[in-house]
């Protein structure tokens, strides 16, 4: 049928023909934009969507707790929030987000920012820590912008707590974020923000004491909601550590000690358990658990006392007369002298053409005729030097080793001072000179460049008044550190055994110190059979000298005491820095002997009849940390 | 004229087929995108909308179309109207004013307007007989279209402002530009470019910049295409399933069930369900075409390839603007995103784009 349309009325058909070629043309441009993203890049947007989606929350495990001897806690840990960056559900970090959440929590812009740059390496599922122990103030401000900041994220983690605050806190250390100088390590396991030990028992076994983190699956709207959580591995908990500390103890060596600077240690020579360890000045770890403010830390670690050394492990400090026990025990045992040999002390001798004093010389006296248990007892300084003179260096340097002295004693705690014993090879390798014939007569009585530790001296003498068995001091009983795996197979017991008439003689003298008016009497207790010996040493470290101004030279004082004076079971060292006489240090040791007794056998101690007054007296320690 | 009654035989049920399928298809996409939130209810609406939309289609297709187009001056002028009234009395406060409330219902007035050009373009060019466009054709178009155009853009909707322009665009290349003129046509749209510019609201202005650079806004407007990308690449093949596209279901994409639901669909579905859409949309426009070489006159020609045009333009820039091809503009596809006028007025187009083939030996 015609159309009655003429012709030229209607359109040209090309004209829409093009256009249909033109609408296909589009389709087919379109379909190939689709399939280049629903097949060519399916994977990649198919992980941004996951990653829209989901966060991973962590899920921080809680440290072990560390407990005294007796299960006492020490170290605890309580709930708190922290502050997350999710970067992967943040669209982009521009500075003014970052400056607003930065104000949001209270933090500084510009450190926040500078955090951001720094991690911005990292890959993007791992939250940065942008605040811990967040405030309920904090809490509210990421709640109520969630849908403004929804790359925030809250999480509960455990806080550290150390119960005592300060009550050995050297030794127990403390935690803190990883440092970026850590994570930068090869074959870091830390992630940043993670918390671990930085110091002490918290850092040597951070292995045992950190948990492994889980992992939370949540699913998040676009308003960083959470409508569901997917899968969750589960946080596994640290172990606890049970230390041989014995917290009783521990406290009356921190009343011992007293605000004065130095250390004590106490250890059991038979097993080598550290019974107490104290450092003062001492800090408060607690200021550790979250971030510590610049000024606390300023003040930390620019004091002169330096409060977060341990001084019972890393002060490098000569040994004075405490030392004479190697020379005595050297010179026994070499058979350079027998313990009847006698000499005459004016106060002072001259060897190798130079003039040694006694200590008495200041006094205008000397000790008169000493054999070897009087120059023990009185600490006769000349007696010593003639020994040192009689000996040699290398003989004394050989014992000195031997005894346990110029290496680490091994003891479970980081960064461990080796101490020092010196000889002509050290002389040579040091600073490449000749050894001083002189010098020996300094180290025979515990000067010179001779240094120990306050835990190597009591080592030393703990293994001498044994007989010459060390046990390596330790913090962890050896059963738990079998348990949880780790390795104890190096020797743990070194034995260095002395003769018997030796050991009577050296351990004879150390008796009479304590109780024949001896240098140490002031350790003196009734009924308890303690001996010891004192020294005193001048201060070697040069920048403790110049940090004091007063014209006045102080010496550190020290005292290490045992008891019973046979096989002992308890060594106490003790180090009083800048303390005039060693019979500063005597007295402390007596009391943590004394409170150790008391404790263990009350009842063989012999209570003496005290004044009705001092009957209903309070507990012997009071707790002023409360 | 005479009005001789017109057999359901010759009616395009193919072409009513194909545009069910896609009405369909968004019903079912507005259902799972909407199922858990408070517009669960959309769904139905729209499916009402759409029984609606084919029913006025049945019933415009018995229209003569050349009394509609004489009506063309009255349609017009109360659009103008309207689209003024819609200014001054909108509510200001939402910042958009595009809805007027008739009764219990609310209309788009854009979209009523958009059909409304499509008729005046085939009214004018209808009675031609000249074979080319004069230089005075186009300014009269310009105008009368620029008018309704510009008021559009003033609600702000920029996207349905746009959509005037194929239906002009058509309508002179139909009723014969020539090259000259494109090419002056295209010179003036051109310088036009920095006046519009100045025109632009500060959001219109951050799409188009976030279109050029989408890295450097993300959060921002460049974040609706980042996600609805997403959502479309991570949907691969087959897609995650009806309710399962995270993308959607977790409001990572905006307006889910309007503008954005091919991005939704595409998430759900996968390249499988894109391909489908497509197809629908590519046979409806070829299949309108087919009907414009057809059709027994010039105004129904014109009638037809203005609506192939509209739809075809929205089509390719809302598919083109979810995988970032082109900046995000307000425009909905249409029959699929929910919104009954959108719905309702496509249909009374297609109605009476039937309505033409069907008269098409009857004149």
């Amino acid at each position: 049928m015609p159309s009655r349309l003429a012709e030229d009325q209607r359109f040209p058909s090309w004209k829409i023909a093009f256009l249909q070629y033109v609408v296909a043309a589009t389709f087919l441009v379109l379909l190939g934009g689709y399939w280049r993203l629903q097949i060519g890049q399916h994977r990649r947007y198919e992980g941004q969507a996951e990653r829209n989606r989901v966060r991973n929350l962590p899920v921080i495990a809680p440290r072990g707790r560390i407990l005294d001897r007796e299960g006492r806690v020490l170290v605890d840990n309580f709930p708190a929030f922290s502050v997350l960056l999710m970067r992967e559900n943040a669209a982009g970090l521009v500075p003014t987000r970052v400056e607003a959440m930065a104000r949001g929590l209270h933090l500084d812009p510009v450190e926040v920012q500078g955090l951001v740059e720094r991690t911005a390496h990292l890959p993007g599922f791992q939250p940065i820590l942008l605040k811990q122990a967040a405030t309920l103030e904090d809490i509210s401000f990421v709640e109520s912008h969630r849908v403004e900041y929804p790359e925030m994220a809250l999480i509960q983690v455990q806080q550290r707590f150390y119960l005592k605050h300060t009550v050995a806190a050297s030794m127990l250390g403390y935690v803190g974020e990883v440092s970026e100088d850590a994570l930068g390590k090869p074959g870091s396991k830390y992630h940043p923000g993670d918390v671990a030990g930085q110091s002490g028992i918290e850092r040597e076994y951070d292995s045992v004491l950190a948990g492994e983190d889980g992992v939370r699956r949540v699913v998040v709207n676009s308003r960083g909601q959470e409508v569901g959580s997917e899968t969750t591995i589960d946080a596994h908990p640290g172990n606890d550590l049970r230390l041989t500390i014995d917290l009783d103890l521990q406290m009356s060596a921190e009343m011992a000690l007293g605000d004065r600077t130095g250390a004590v240690v106490a250890l059991d020579p038979h097993t080598g358990e550290v019974l107490a360890m104290v450092s003062h000045p001492d800090f408060d770890p607690n200021d550790f658990a979250h971030r510590i403010d610049r000024q606390e830390w300023e003040r930390l670690t620019k004091d002169p006392e330096k409060p977060l050394l341990n001084k019972a492990t890393q002060s490098h400090v000569a040994p004075g007369s405490v030392f004479k026990i190697v020379t005595a025990s050297a010179a026994l045992e070499t058979g350079t002298i027998r313990s009847d040999y006698t000499i005459q002390c004016p106060g002072s001798v001259t060897i190798y053409g130079h003039t040694f004093h006694d200590w008495v010389w200041e006094k205008h006296k000397g000790h008169g005729s000493v054999d070897l248990h009087r120059a023990i007892v009185q600490s006769c300084d000349v007696y010593f030097y003639t020994l040192g003179k009689l000996l040699g260096i290398d003989k004394l340097a050989y014992f000195a080793k031997h005894l346990g002295l110029g290496a680490r004693t091994g003891v479970d705690l980081p960064a461990e001072d080796p101490g020092l014993v010196p000889s002509p090879e050290w002389a040579q390798k040091a600073f490449k000179r000749k050894w001083w014939a002189g010098e020996t007569i300094s180290v025979a009585i515990g000067q010179g460049a001779v240094a120990v530790t306050p835990i190597q001296l009591a080592f030393m003498i703990g293994g001498v008044a044994s007989g010459g068995v060390f046990h390596r001091p330790h913090l962890v009983f050896r059963d738990q550190l079998m348990a949880l795996g780790r390795d104890l197979s190096d020797n743990a017991v070194r034995s260095f055994p002395l003769s018997e008439s030796t050991l009577a003689e050296v351990t004879r003298g150390m008796w009479g110190v304590v109780n024949e008016g001896g240098t140490g009497s002031s350790a003196r207790v009734a009924g308890l059979d303690i001996a010891g010996k004192t020294g005193t040493a001048q201060v070697v470290s040069v920048d403790l000298k110049e940090s004091e101004n007063n014209s006045e030279f102080r010496n550190n004082a020290w005292f290490v005491g045992y008891a019973p004076s046979a096989n002992p079971e308890i060594v106490v060292g003790v180090l009083v820095m800048h303390g005039e006489h060693s019979w500063v240090a005597a007295p402390v040791a007596r009391d943590v002997i004394k409170a150790y007794f008391d404790k263990r056998l009350p009842q063989k101690v012999a209570p003496e009849p005290l004044p009705s007054q001092a009957r209903v007296a309070p507990p012997l320690i009071p707790s002023p940390w409360r | 004229m005479m009005l001789r009654t017109v057999r359901f035989r010759d009616f395009d049920w193919f072409l009513l087929s194909l545009a069910l399928g896609v009405a369909g298809v968004g019903v079912l996409q507005i259902y799972s995108t909407t199922m858990h939130s408070a517009l669960a209810f959309q769904y139905k609406k729209q499916m009402y909308w759409v029984l609606a939309g084919c029913l006025l289609a049945l019933l415009v297709s018995q229209l003569d179309h050349r009394a509609i187009l004489g009506l063309a001056p009255w349609l017009y002028a109360g659009s103008v109207v309207g689209l003024v009234a819609l200014l001054a009395a909108g509510h200001r406060g939402t910042g958009a004013r595009r809805w007027l409330h008739v009764g219990g219902l609310t209309l788009q007035v854009s979209e009523m307007a958009k059909l409304v050009i499509i008729i005046c373009v085939a009214a004018y060019f209808a009675e031609r007989r000249d074979k080319s466009v004069s230089w005075k054709d186009l300014a009269l178009l310009s105008f009368l279209v620029g008018l309704p155009a510009f008021l559009v853009a003033l609600e702000p909707d920029l996207g349905t402002a746009l959509t005037f322009v194929p239906i002009v665009g058509s309508g002179i290349l139909l009723a014969g530009v020539r090259g000259r003129q494109v090419a002056v046509l295209c010179l003036v749209g051109a310088l036009m470019l920095p006046v519009g510019w100045h025109f632009l609201r500060p959001y219109q202005r951050e799409r188009l910049r976030s279109f050029a650079h989408p890295s450097d806004n993300v959060q921002g407007s460049g974040y609706q295409v980042t996600q609805s990308k997403i959502a479309i690449g991570a949907g691969g093949f087959w897609g995650k399933g009806i309710g399962n596209g995270t993308q959607s279901q977790l409001g990572f994409i905006p307006v889910s069930h309007a503008d954005f639901i091919l991005a939704s669909f595409a998430e759900e579905q996968g390249f499988i369900g894109t391909l489908l859409v497509l197809l629908l949309y590519l046979g409806l426009i070829l299949r309108l075409l087919d009907g414009a070489q057809l059709a027994g006159d010039r105004a129904g020609a014109l009638l037809i390839v203005g609506l192939a045009s509209v739809v075809f333009f929205q089509v390719a820039v809302n598919a083109g603007m979810m995988i970032g091809l082109i900046p995000t503009t307000g425009i909905p596809l249409p029959l699929m995103s929910q919104g009954g006028s959108s719905v309702l007025f496509t249909f009374l187009g297609l109605g009476l784009a039937i309505g033409v083939k069907m008269r098409r030996f009857v004149n």
